[in-house]
């Protein structure tokens, strides 16, 4: 059964002090529906990407605590947390994506939220999305694993601390026009080789915040979805792929596996290739792994991902514009609710309604990425 | 907190890997199954007493981690004390690698050191 | 025959210089340097400790003889600075080390002669016929506190040795003086020793080496001349130069295990590290007297005979060659190495 998006809403990410975890969600969840044109009552169920309520607020259980502060107690309906560390908002999405595509439900939410400022230190929580016993022992955390990463690529491929830098003032640069977005700044090259090293060659303008922030989108069948929505956004492909977990056993650390995976199978299914996506959201937690992101999802060629970022090709107006909502780098990251977040924002340029941002495009691909990797989702969206 | 780095004290101390007799291959930290033959596959641990060569490096809260790949292949993520680029040879050195608290279990583990 | 049947040692790489701690106490470094006869010292780095170089000093031990390290049947650990109070060094050190589980165990604790008396402990095992070999090791990451005069010696490394028949080094005989002599102690939960002073010399160093050195001489009928070198506790680099002086034995017979004027005092592996010095470089039937003292007080002598097995063991790389290895440290870092600032 095919399946539609017919509403999305999310929060600004950012440090929001005056919301709490569970009135977070409230005012995305309200204005996804308030978008697809429904009351509520018509929600069969509701699937909540989130990676650690428990470590950031002390908080487990959150699927059906969400559910009830967002008004639906009334209805009774499943909530379900889906946790994949920062990909537990694609994962969420996936899961309610296979929901609707299998007959199970006709109308489901896919949220994701995180409240990550109550915490005394996000990094360590998000760091244990690697593994606790053979890479945080030794002294590495997540920012750790992707510099080693980036630091052979340069070694091998000959990428520049600046082409990274790049990346981050691309994003930078497509935030200011996204009201949702942490960062509405631009940054300059400057800028980003002058900030301190967060783990060399990775410096603090290589790396996303960590945000507060919820999304939500309704799905749809594609009967319902014409009955109440003027302009549906079809999933053409929803896949998912896992990798060794550790970057000790990857043969190759410069690819990501399960986005390889992931996204051969996607565009196998949706019948898009690579040179047909006219948009993309990935996974910038750190400029490197947007920059083998283009790599592995066949943009660039295997260490000549530099030379996208280098001739323009994926800012607003090149070849393939990627993360033209500011990324997780500029935009914010709000780990579960990321992957609900690229969504949304592929949603608004699919419909043509992302303003100065606005890319034409009539195929779009998410990726979204759980830790250093172990876990991809990659989702095509057509018009 | 129960000390469960209790559980891993063996493979910490030297560097014990899994060799798979079915398809050769060696996995680091030890496993029980090897993902290429899975039931068929016929695990043994091994002591990896080898020279390391640095594959690849970061600083990270003023510490050295690097990925270390040893002559069989197997690569090991651990702290290195001492300058090195990608390509330095190291041999392993025990060292601490952190304590629970002032008032808690230290924890000992291999760290590598550069060659001279 | 019982004995030496191999040796490890380590000393960390870090030094600091007199002279740099003198200038942080506005002392005279020349004046200290001529009392002491020490001109810098090692220190560890900020994840070593004693529990670390033990290992390292064991493996290098167990390296240099082929070996299975389930032959060894006890391991004890002495040190004065363990890294618990209440649980083994040693045990971390036999599972780094590989020795399995059926070994006898203890760390021990006089002072600077804990391993000396650890030896003797592994020598009367192996004369029992309980184990086939049994490991000894001094390990210290020496504490002074800052601004104490202690602070210009307190250094840091370690020393295995592995007990067992057909050794390279024959102990020929031991014996000990032993008295309640209070003249360096550190009591429970203190973080530095308290020393006596001046009555650290003739009433504790002095009487004990050389009671036990004489008893030891008495007994086996030995004589000064018989040794073709010596080696003593080295607090500093003038107290083992006079004991030896006092003994019969000149300069020479102690100048290849001075390595106090390098290395500082390591305490429990001082002594020890002194006769490695001396093992590199030893040949078949030279005799060497070691005599020990831990504070508190005792005194551990021992007449070592070199054997042929010397010839095929390997001693590369010589104690005096590693030392050579070292990276000079400020004040500051080595209060950050030593964890005094955090």
């Amino acid at each position: 059964m095919k399946v539609a998006i017919i509403g999305v809403g999310t929060t600004e990410f950012g440090e929001l002090w005056d919301k709490s975890f569970r009135s977070l969600f409230l005012s995305a969840g309200l204005s996804a529906l308030e978008d697809a044109g429904i009351s509520g009552k018509e929600i069969e169920a509701i699937y909540i990407g989130n990676m650690s309520a428990g470590k950031f607020v002390d908080q487990e259980h959150i699927a059906a605590l969400i559910a009830d502060h967002a008004g639906l107690a009334e209805f009774g309906i499943p909530a379900i947390r889906v946790e994949n560390a920062d990909a537990s908002g694609g994962s969420a999405f996936r899961q309610a994506y296979m929901a609707v595509a299998s007959g199970m439900h006709d109308i489901v939410i896919a949220a994701g939220i995180e409240k990550v400022s109550d915490a005394s230190d996000p990094m360590e929580v998000l760091s244990s999305a690697i593994d606790q016993e053979w890479e945080r022992f030794v002294g590495a955390n997540l920012p750790a694993i992707y510099a080693i990463i980036a630091r052979l690529h340069m070694h091998k491929f000959g990428t520049k601390e600046e082409d990274l830098a790049m990346i981050a003032v691309k994003n930078h640069k497509n935030a200011v026009h996204n009201p949702k977005a942490q960062f509405r700044k631009e940054i300059s090259v400057e800028d980003v080789m002058s900030s301190p090293y967060v783990a060399e060659p990775l410096k603090v303008l290589d790396c996303a915040p960590l945000s507060d922030g919820a999304s939500a989108v309704v799905l749809a069948n594609e009967e319902i979805a014409k009955r109440l929505c003027d302009t549906p956004v079809y999933v053409k492909a929803c896949t998912q792929a896992s990798d060794y977990f550790s970057i000790q056993n990857r043969r190759d650390i410069l690819t990501f596996e399960a986005v390889v995976k992931a996204s051969r199978k996607a565009y196998k299914i949706s019948k898009i290739e690579p040179k047909d996506i006219n948009i993309a959201e990935v996974h910038d937690s750190f400029t490197i792994a947007e920059l083998i992101a283009y790599e592995d999802l066949g943009f660039a060629k295997k260490g000549e991902g530099a030379k996208l970022i280098r001739e323009g090709e994926t800012e607003i107006g090149g070849r393939i514009p990627v993360n033209t909502s500011g990324g997780l780098k500029a935009c914010g990251h709000a780990v579960g609710a990321t992957g609900i977040r690229q969504i949304v924002d592929l949603v608004i340029q699919l419909r043509g309604e992302a303003g100065k941002r606005q890319v034409n495009a009539e195929n779009a691909l998410a990726l979204n990425i759980g830790g250093s990797g172990a876990t991809a989702v990659v989702s095509i969206l057509s018009r | 907190m129960v000390p469960r780095i209790w559980r891993r004290i063996r493979y910490r101390y030297n560097v014990i890997a899994s060799y798979c007799e079915s398809c050769g291959s060696y996995y680091y930290p030890q496993r029980e199954i090897c993902p290429k033959c899975r039931r068929r596959g016929i695990v043994k641990e091994v002591e990896i007493n080898d020279e390391g060569t640095v594959l690849s490096y970061t600083v990270v809260n003023g510490r050295k981690i690097a990925l270390i790949e040893f002559k069989n292949g197997t690569r090991m993520l651990a702290e290195v004390c001492g300058d090195i680029e990608i390509g330095s040879r190291v041999k392993k050195a025990f060292r601490r690698y952190g304590e629970d608290g002032e008032a808690g279990i230290i924890y000992y583990g291999t760290k590598f050191v550069p060659i001279i | 025959m019982i004995g030496i049947v191999s040796y490890g040692t380590y000393i960390p790489k870090f030094r600091i210089k007199v002279e740099e701690i003198a200038r942080i106490w506005n002392e005279d470094a020349n004046a200290i340097k001529q009392n002491l006869g020490v001109f810098e010292k090692a220190v560890p780095d900020v994840d070593e400790d004693t529990a670390t170089m033990a290992v390292e000093a064991g493996r290098e031990a167990i390296s240099r003889v082929r070996i299975r390290p389930e032959k060894i049947g006890a391991v004890f650990v002495g040190s004065e600075s363990h890294p618990y109070a209440v649980k083994p060094t040693a045990t971390i050190v036999g599972e780094a080390l590989g020795i399995g589980n059926y070994y006898f165990s203890a760390d021990l604790e006089f002072a600077c002669k804990a391993a000396t008396a650890g030896i003797q402990i592994c020598y009367a095992m192996v004369k029992a016929g309980m184990i086939e070999y049994g490991l000894s090791i001094g390990s210290d990451v020496a504490q002074a506190r800052p601004g104490d005069a202690l602070e210009y010696t307190a250094g840091a490394g370690a020393v295995a040795i592995l007990v067992g028949k057909d050794p390279i080094a024959e102990i020929e005989a031991t014996v000990s003086y032993t008295s309640d002599t209070p003249d360096f102690w550190r009591r429970d939960l203190q973080p530095y020793p308290s020393h006596g002073g001046r009555f650290t010399g003739s009433p504790a160093y002095f009487r004990h080496i050389v009671s036990a050195a004489k008893k030891l001489m008495e007994d086996f009928g030995y004589s000064a001349k018989d040794f073709d070198f010596a080696v003593f506790h080295q607090p500093n680099a003038k107290f083992p130069q006079r004991v030896a002086s006092m003994l019969g034995f000149n300069e020479e017979k102690i100048a290849d295990g001075m390595l106090v004027k390098v290395v500082g005092n390591t305490y429990s592996a001082s002594s020890l590290l002194g006769l490695c010095g001396i093992l590199d470089k030893a040949m078949p039937d030279q005799r060497i007297l070691l005599v020990s003292f831990g504070s508190g007080a005792g005194s551990d002598a021992f007449a070592i005979r070199v054997t042929e097995k010397i010839l095929d063991y390997p001693r590369n790389r010589r104690v005096w060659d590693k030392v050579k290895n070292c990276v000079y440290i400020d004040y500051a870092l080595y209060l950050k190495h030593r964890r005094m600032i955090k």
